[in-house]
């Protein structure tokens, strides 16, 4: 149903226009006044002046390190198959790879690539992971000169990422183990 | 070699009693009596039933083609028999269905019979409740190893944990913890802690492998899978039983880490390490193939395939495989290459050339081979490889389409006849061009050694009297391999050949079984698949225009040869179809 | 006719038009930074030539204020690829940058800017009929948009050629007509005679402000300001009359429009706040020395400047009237009223006389 909203009738001084016109002005001038003398400008100059970055923000995923300083990544590669722009690459360690920083983890990743110009920001990798390796950090705004030097390798996503601390349900796995050790039958 | 195909060489077997059973509610008709593991005669489990009715039973321990022992209790279902009245007779109700006295107990369905008449309930709550309660005992010491687990995605624990297992764990104690990572055989690492102790993997050795190396030591909790002390686990069919392992226990060392089961593209192909033919299946994933696993086919390998044929895949991906065409040293183009070659072999005077074709191609492409002999007036054979045989799978024959080769005319019933003619005429000088297939002639004239060491086991191949030097007399030599060797390096022309992982095609094994194989991975750089160059050539050489696909092409060899006569590539279908040899 | 008047015309012309570019340069940045101001934004900040960071409070303050961002832009305009779409008609598309361009400059010529230097007047061409003159040249300025539209063969230039000859022909009647007052009160055609009638009576604001209003409005209709930019117009016609046009092309058209501002701040300073005049601290005679001379040149400039100010601050306050709104002010309003305010001055000045 249409509305008919009547349209106010205006007085001569109203009509003039020009009372509304000054009322225009002062108020950007006021605003001008501000912006100039008294720096009010909303404006963030970017390169200088930082955002703060909203906790739970989706920046560019980096791998964790646990507080012990090990990896997390048990290269499990379900974030490689989760990834929708496939932006993830693992290589598996294979047999005979290096051992996992945690012995009872018995693998980690051989190489860890993210091609961040791939990379949506979407989450998917960390919330699959099931080690909490992986966490879309507060890094947004990722500069290289070539392609190649945006495909983050494993040292630079270690690095990145710093320490995640967690519950290390391995080192916890690995202390009840030797716990129990008096108790299990030798092969 | 004039019979028919038939898909069938045995005798039909004697009439077997149907009986009537009822499957959740649905009544279904099924043979009282059934083979076994071993293939004997005996009553079809419930099981069976449900799964000719395509049920689904939850179930560990069971597995076709091993003894029943019931011990996983995962597939405990629900069922009744017709009641008896005083008279032993069955109780008909008013509406002359038989009455059903439902068993106030759950049975295990791998190991209770069938009986006429009989009611199977599989989706009742209680046997809901029961897989529950079956599942939750089960994964009480199971360790939260999915992530760096093997066996993660192709896990029994884990699917069934989907269906009916619990978010979260009532158990508060600390779980049992058991060796992992334990070295168990040459080719077989053993994680205590993942398994389930359903005893596949001991009965496999014992039944199957007939090598009864596989036990369960140590009491209650404590129950873990050992060899026995001194004793290795080593036999050739030892990956067997980490494809039947419902978990993560047995995992393979070749295919330890190296790329998770989700990922890998399966295709359906055929081991070519020896005249067997078992049925497989490739995993690859982007152009690199990651494993073999056997394919169930009850004519030639049931369920099973030997360690040594499981790893012979590396050869595929080696670094020497042969990718440019070669004219005499140079790099050169298909197109150029064949229509040198053809215009050579369209002015040859009859007699002048030899073929040496390899028992290791596929049939359609030993066919066009043929053509081209039968133009040219070619003397043709092949090379015999000999190996060890054993009771179960592998073959004495190393060379996986010796029939083929036969049927298709490329050789006599005794391989390698033709090879003292070859030198002879090459020696003489009447035959000017040799063609040579996928064989390193150069190398088997000279050194008696093996040719690849790490191929297959035990493999001889037969002496003969063509020598480097004696190929280097000739005019001509044309030579297509996948690897490059001494006899490519002899060669006039090489053409880059594809393996039967990169191309399509049939073998016809040691019993005559025509099974067929598909395409897993691209062939690298210029390497082309033997029957597409081949068709081109023979379409050169003899004018004749065949066909430009795989199918067509086998379709029509088995038009033209006698022993393939009535065959389609459609009617091979993916175990295969067995021809009179 | 001597060489004296003739060199010395030359040397006006060329500073002349030297600091007008300049200022239009300039005016373009001053648009941009006010822009900016009101919308609580810094405007541009960054522009400068490598050297400046070394000169320690100075530059920093330079590229703060946005002084070299004149330069960017032309080396930018300069350097742009100058495409030629196909189906234009290429005589009227070359044409009309120029034609929008060189009578905003030529106005400019009879307005005195000064008093005296020395022995020389501070005005190019000292017109008795000044006025006419001036109105004469603006109404030319209409082509230079008419025919970038024309000859866009485009739809979108098209409608803001049209747009813009339907608006300047209203405008110029009622802007002709609200002279008329000052021209009876000040009894001469000579913009300096104006001033000189100004010096000793008083700023003509004060007798004729309804004239100054009419002027101030018509003057941004006549020079495309908004709220009158109806023949730009982004949102509906997507950049109008110059959408087809690039590089130095498109630069010219602005370049025009500022030209044309500074006329008519020029002119509104001549004909109603006493051109270089103001009535304390002897501004008001004609100069002795050539220190006064300069006083008064600055005098006019700092004038011009506060209307150009008034211009784009008017910019960025008061949106886009409608077009039949547009029609309706120009017609039905200013020009019964500019015809009052003439029959009103005339009435007065016999009653007064």
């Amino acid at each position: 149903m249409a509305i008919i909203v009547n349209r106010k009738k205006l007085n001569f001084w109203e009509r003039l226009y020009l009372p509304v016109v000054i009322g225009g002005l002062k108020v950007t001038g006021r605003h001008l006044f501000r912006t100039l003398f008294c720096g009010k400008a909303v404006t963030m100059e970017y390169p200088e002046q930082k955002w703060t970055v909203p906790t739970g923000y989706r920046g560019a995923p980096y791998l964790v390190k646990d507080q012990d300083g090990d990896t997390k990544c048990v290269s499990c590669q379900l974030c490689e198959f989760v990834c929708p722009p496939k932006a993830i690459r693992i290589t598996p360690p294979g047999d005979s790879g290096q051992p996992a920083d945690r012995a009872n983890a018995e693998k980690m990743p051989l190489e860890f690539e993210i091609n961040m110009l791939r990379c949506i920001y979407c989450g998917f990798c960390q919330e699959v992971c099931p080690e909490e390796a992986i966490f879309l950090q507060k890094d947004y705004s990722l500069t290289a000169t070539s392609r190649a030097e945006l495909i983050y390798n494993k040292e630079k996503l270690l690095s990145l990422g710093g320490i995640a601390p967690g519950i290390q349900k391995w080192k916890h796995k690995l202390e009840e183990a030797k716990a129990q050790e008096n108790f299990s039958v030798k092969l | 070699m004039s019979t028919a195909a038939t898909t069938e060489t045995k005798t039909a077997a004697p009439a077997i009693e149907k009986i009537k059973v009822k499957i959740d509610g649905r009544e279904i008709e099924v043979p009282r009596l059934t083979a076994d593991w071993s293939g004997k005669l005996t009553p079809m489990t419930m099981i069976q039933a449900c799964e000719l009715a395509k049920t689904d039973v939850p179930h560990y321990c069971w597995h076709p083609k091993l003894p029943v022992v019931g011990n996983c209790r995962m597939c405990l279902v629900e069922f009744g028999t017709p009641a008896l009245g005083p008279d032993r007779k069955p109780v008909i109700n008013p509406d002359g269905t038989f009455k059903i006295a439902k068993s106030p107990r759950p049975a295990i369905a791998c190991a209770t019979p069938i009986s006429p008449g009989m009611e199977i309930y599989t989706k009742t709550p209680a046997v809901k409740q029961m897989r529950e309660g079956v599942l939750e005992s089960l994964l009480i010491n199971h360790p939260l190893d999915c992530p760096i687990c093997d066996q993660a995605g192709e896990c029994k624990l884990q699917e069934y944990s989907v269906d009916y297992g619990q978010s979260a764990s009532r158990f508060v104690e600390a779980k049992v913890h058991k060796p992992k990572a334990v070295d168990l055989g040459p080719r077989i690492m053993l994680d205590a802690e993942r398994c389930i102790l359903c005893t596949r993997c001991i009965r496999f050795t014992r039944d199957i492998a007939k090598d009864d190396a596989l036990g369960i030591i140590n009491r209650g909790s404590y129950n873990t899978i050992a060899t026995f002390p001194g004793m290795p686990f080593d036999n050739n069919y030892t990956l067997n039983t980490v494809d039947v392992c419902p978990v993560g226990a047995l995992t393979s060392k070749d295919f330890r880490f190296q790329m998770r089961a989700w990922f890998l593209k399966e295709t359906k192909s055929v081991c070519t390490s020896c005249a067997t033919g078992c049925s497989v299946l490739f995993g690859s994933r982007e152009e690199k193939i990651y494993r073999y696993t056997p394919r169930d086919n009850d004519a030639v390998n049931a369920s099973w395939m030997c360690d040594a044929g499981r790893l012979n895949y590396k050869w595929i991906a080696r670094a020497d495989r042969l990718k440019d065409v070669l004219v005499r040293g140079q790099k050169s183009t298909w197109t150029a290459a064949l229509n040198e070659l053809s215009d050579k072999l369209k002015k040859a005077p009859v007699g002048s050339v030899a073929i040496i074709a390899s028992a290791r191609q596929t049939n359609e492409e030993l066919w066009l081979i043929s053509k081209l002999k039968a133009k040219l007036g070619a003397i043709s054979d092949s090379i015999a490889r000999v190996g060890d045989a054993d009771k179960l799978l592998v073959s004495a024959d190393k060379n996986s389409n010796t029939n083929g080769a036969r049927l298709t005319g490329i050789c006599f019933t005794e391989m390698g006849v033709n090879l003292q003619p070859i030198t002879d005429g090459i020696e003489s000088g009447k035959i000017k061009t040799l063609i040579v297939f996928g064989e390193n002639i150069a190398k088997h004239g000279v050194n008696k050694e093996k040719l690849r060491d790490s191929e297959t086991v035990g493999e001889v191949v037969t002496e003969h009297s063509l020598t480097p030097e004696l190929l280097a007399k000739l005019e001509t030599l044309v030579v297509s391999d996948i690897h490059a060797n001494e006899t490519t390096k002899l060669a006039h022309f090489v053409l880059p050949g594809a393996t039967h992982a990169e191309k399509r095609g049939s073998f016809t094994n040691g019993k005559g079984r025509v099974q067929k194989f598909m395409k897993a991975v691209e062939a690298p750089g210029d390497a082309r698949a033997e029957w597409e160059f081949l068709h081109d050539l023979v379409h050169n050489v003899t004018g004749q225009n065949g066909f430009v696909t795989i199918e067509g092409l086998f379709n029509q060899m088995a038009k033209e040869v006698p022993a393939f006569s009535g065959l389609t590539w459609q009617a091979i279908g993916d175990t295969g179809v067995t021809v009179q040899i | 006719m001597d060489w004296n008047f003739i060199i010395f015309s030359v040397v006006k012309v060329a500073v002349v038009f030297g600091v007008l570019m300049t200022m239009v340069a300039y005016s373009v940045m001053a648009e941009r930074k006010i822009a900016a101001w009101i919308q609580d934004r810094p405007g541009p900040n960054r522009v400068a030539p490598p050297f400046v960071k070394y000169i320690p409070v100075l530059g920093p303050f330079l590229t703060r204020i946005g002084f070299f961002q004149p330069l960017a832009d032309g080396l930018k305009s300069f350097l742009k690829e100058d495409f030629t779409p196909g189906g234009v008609k290429k005589i009227y598309f070359w044409l009309a940058p120029a034609v929008a361009v060189v009578p905003a400059l030529m106005t400019v010529a009879v307005i005195p800017f000064g008093s005296v230097m020395g022995s020389q007047k501070m005005v190019i061409a000292d017109l008795n009929v000044g006025i006419l003159y001036t109105f004469g040249i603006v109404s030319l300025g209409v082509y230079g948009i008419v025919l970038a539209g024309y000859a866009a063969n485009s739809k979108f230039p098209f409608l803001g050629g049209i747009r813009a000859s339907a608006q300047m022909i209203s405008y110029e009647i009622a802007m002709g007509m609200s002279v008329i007052p000052v021209l009876l009160i000040a009894g001469n055609l000579n913009l300096s005679g104006i001033i000189t009638w100004q010096a000793t009576h008083g700023w003509l604001i004060c007798y004729a402000p309804i004239s100054f209003v009419i002027f101030i409005v018509s003057a941004l209709a006549e020079t495309n300001r908004t709220p009158f930019d109806f023949a730009e117009a982004e949102q509906e016609l997507a950049g109008g009359y110059n959408v087809e046009y690039s590089s130095m092309k498109f630069a010219m058209f602005p370049m025009g429009e500022y030209a044309a501002m500074l006329a008519s701040a020029g002119m509104m300073v001549t004909l109603f706040f006493g051109g270089w005049t103001l009535p304390f601290w002897c501004l008001d005679q004609p100069a002795h020395s050539l220190g006064m001379g300069l006083a008064h040149i600055l005098v006019f400039i700092a004038k011009m400047l506060f209307f150009m100010v008034v211009f784009i601050w008017i910019r960025w306050m008061v949106p886009r009237f409608r077009y039949d709104q547009l029609m309706d002010l120009g017609w039905r309003r200013f020009l019964p009223l500019a015809l009052a305010n003439i029959l009103i001055t005339a009435i007065a000045l016999w009653i007064w006389s």
